[in-house]
């Protein structure tokens, strides 16, 4: 029997549900270096801001048991270099819609970076990154009210020519509130979870590991609090979800799919294994056959 | 870069933390000297990157340093067990600047990587000079590898055990060359820039995600703008550093 691994997501057919995370596959460059990403059912990539930014001194990462924590804060070449060089450079690899992941510190910095990636005919979608652990007075700052997330929701609406995916932060109280506070500021989608809070201190130092002092927590242990979210969220509004923490294989997919996921994001995975994405997605036909599932888009939500 | 799975042909000790491992499996995306592989290890989350002591015909030699959980791990592993590895990580060192009598210049466990670098220098026909610093005469391991090459090997000790007493510099400042290649602790790093009379290449540890450059978790700043230890790295020139 043939299996539908096809999605959709705010109007948009996907082949199959699994993207990338943003933060985790760059621009595309090096994994394409690797495989066919033109496999994948689309990709967000890296968090762009306005300017060009370093981000955060090194050490940036430590390891956890079944994860890991990271403060890269944002490094990227800003939002007219993805314009000018990254954009064309991944057209000659990729030819399907991008998820374009924006940040920034100001209500005006959301607003400027979406009208500068506007009216490319490359990106679908535009994931608002209100939810980063790793930078102050921007990212998370917003994210974790109501209020906030409904303030640039709408000030990134007013710029943008595709639909609004606004990327929460599981650091928060009431994930659902804030999902529900986005809708109402007319976000076409959520994505969730950005990574988790955390630490590790090393015991020889007895400093933190990060340099940092905190990061964000992400890898194959947060699945649970993941699932936990989007199943929250699917409660809550009725725009898309797109699912994502420590989805590492083809049961996990289909796991966050019937919690209310549309559409599933991989992260931490790729970091460890450059072909996580496509394996995955090569291995989704043969779990749908396992869990008599015909097509991915029946079950959404299928676990309320 | 490949993801190929190795096989341990041997892993024992060297010194009391110092272990060599064999691996069997296709070497042919290491193309330079001073690149690594990145392991992964059962029961931990993020692979560990470990700089290729010498590689040819599908015979892959690393030495390692046992410094945390993830090293300790590998330092148990048997003969016959199977291991997943990526391959060719990094930029390595670039050869064709060594001039006719480069030195190599290691710390401690910073060593591994010269070893194929004066390989295939010493293949080149270049007159190669080696020196190798340890804290102690027990911790010294692959002076006589060098020599074997036909390299010029010099040891020191920081406590005068073995050979010269002191640091690499002491014996780098009496040494003349064309050119330098370095690998050890940033401490050393920052005493060879002081004393240093040529251009060189100096390669960088940095904790990663990835080690392919997907992550931006090891970047660093250069005087040509940020870099990726893991890709752009973990070599980079004396010029372009920013101490």
């Amino acid at each position: 029997m043939v299996r539908d691994t096809s999605t959709k997501l705010c109007g948009i057919r996907l082949d199959n549900p699994v993207i990338p995370a943003s933060g985790t596959f760059g621009y595309g460059q090096e994994f394409a270096a690797l495989y066919d990403i033109n496999c994948l059912g689309a990709f967000s990539f890296k968090g762009t801001t306005l300017e060009a930014r370093f981000g955060n001194p090194t050490p940036r990462i430590a390891e956890t048991p079944a994860g890991m924590i990271n403060a890269v804060g944002l490094q990227n070449p800003g939002v007219d270099h993805v314009t000018e060089y990254e954009l064309p450079q991944l057209k000659q690899v990729y030819n399907k819609k991008i998820m374009a992941n924006i940040s920034g510190f100001s209500l005006e910095e959301y607003v400027e970076v979406t009208r500068r990636l506007a009216g490319q005919e490359q990106i679908g979608w535009f994931e608002v990154n209100i939810s980063c652990p790793n930078v102050h007075g921007g990212g998370m700052a917003f994210g974790t009210t109501a209020r906030g997330a409904a303030e640039v929701t709408a000030a990134v609406k007013k710029a943008a020519d595709k639909p609004v995916i606004m990327k929460l932060s599981p650091n928060v109280t009431d994930i659902a509130a804030i999902a529900r506070a986005c809708e109402e500021a007319g976000a076409d989608g959520i994505s969730l979870i950005n990574t988790l809070l955390g630490m590790r201190i090393d015991l020889r130092s007895r400093k933190p590991v990060i340099a940092n002092t905190m990061g964000g927590f992400s890898g194959h242990a947060v699945l649970p609090v993941a699932l936990r979210m989007v199943y929250q969220v699917y409660e809550a509004v009725k725009i898309p979800v797109v699912g994502m923490g420590g989805v590492t294989n083809a049961d996990e997919v289909i796991e966050m799919m019937l919690a209310g996921a549309c559409a599933v994001e991989i992260g931490a995975a790729n970091l460890v294994d450059p072909y996580a994405c496509r394996d995955v997605i090569a291995a989704l036909p043969q779990a749908m056959e396992k869990y008599g599932i015909k097509s991915l888009q029946e079950i959404i939500g299928g676990a309320h | 870069m490949k993801k190929e799975i190795y096989i341990i042909e041997e892993n024992y000790p060297l010194t009391a933390s110092v272990y060599k491992m064999v691996l069997r499996g296709d070497t042919s995306a290491i193309t330079r000297p001073g690149q690594f592989v990145d392991i992964k290890l059962a029961g931990f989350f993020l692979r560990r990157p470990i700089s290729v002591c010498d590689a040819r015909e599908g015979r892959l030699t690393l030495i390692y340093k046992v410094v945390g959980d993830g090293t300790r791990a590998m330092s148990a592993l048997k003969a016959g067990t199977e291991l997943d590895l990526l391959t060719g990580l990094g930029n390595g060192y670039d050869l064709d600047k060594s001039g006719d009598a480069p030195v190599l210049i290691g710390g401690g466990v910073g060593i591994p990587p010269l070893y194929k670098l004066a390989r295939e220098l010493c293949a080149r026909g270049c007159h190669v000079k080696v020196v190798l610093g340890f804290n102690t005469a027990a911790e010294i391991f692959l002076a006589s590898e060098f020599r074997e090459l036909g390299a010029e090997v010099y040891v020191t000790t920081a406590d005068g055990s073995s050979g010269i007493s002191g640091f690499v510099t002491d014996a780098l400042k009496t040494l003349d060359y064309t050119y330098f290649y370095a690998c050890g602790p940033e401490a050393m790093f920052r005493a060879i820039e002081k004393i240093a009379r040529t251009s060189g290449q100096y390669s960088f540890e940095e904790r990663m995600g990835c080690g392919f450059g997907a992550c931006m978790g090891c970047s660093c700043q250069t005087k040509y703008g940020s870099k990726r230890i893991c890709k752009d790295g973990p070599v980079l020139t004396r010029e372009e550093i920013i101490w």
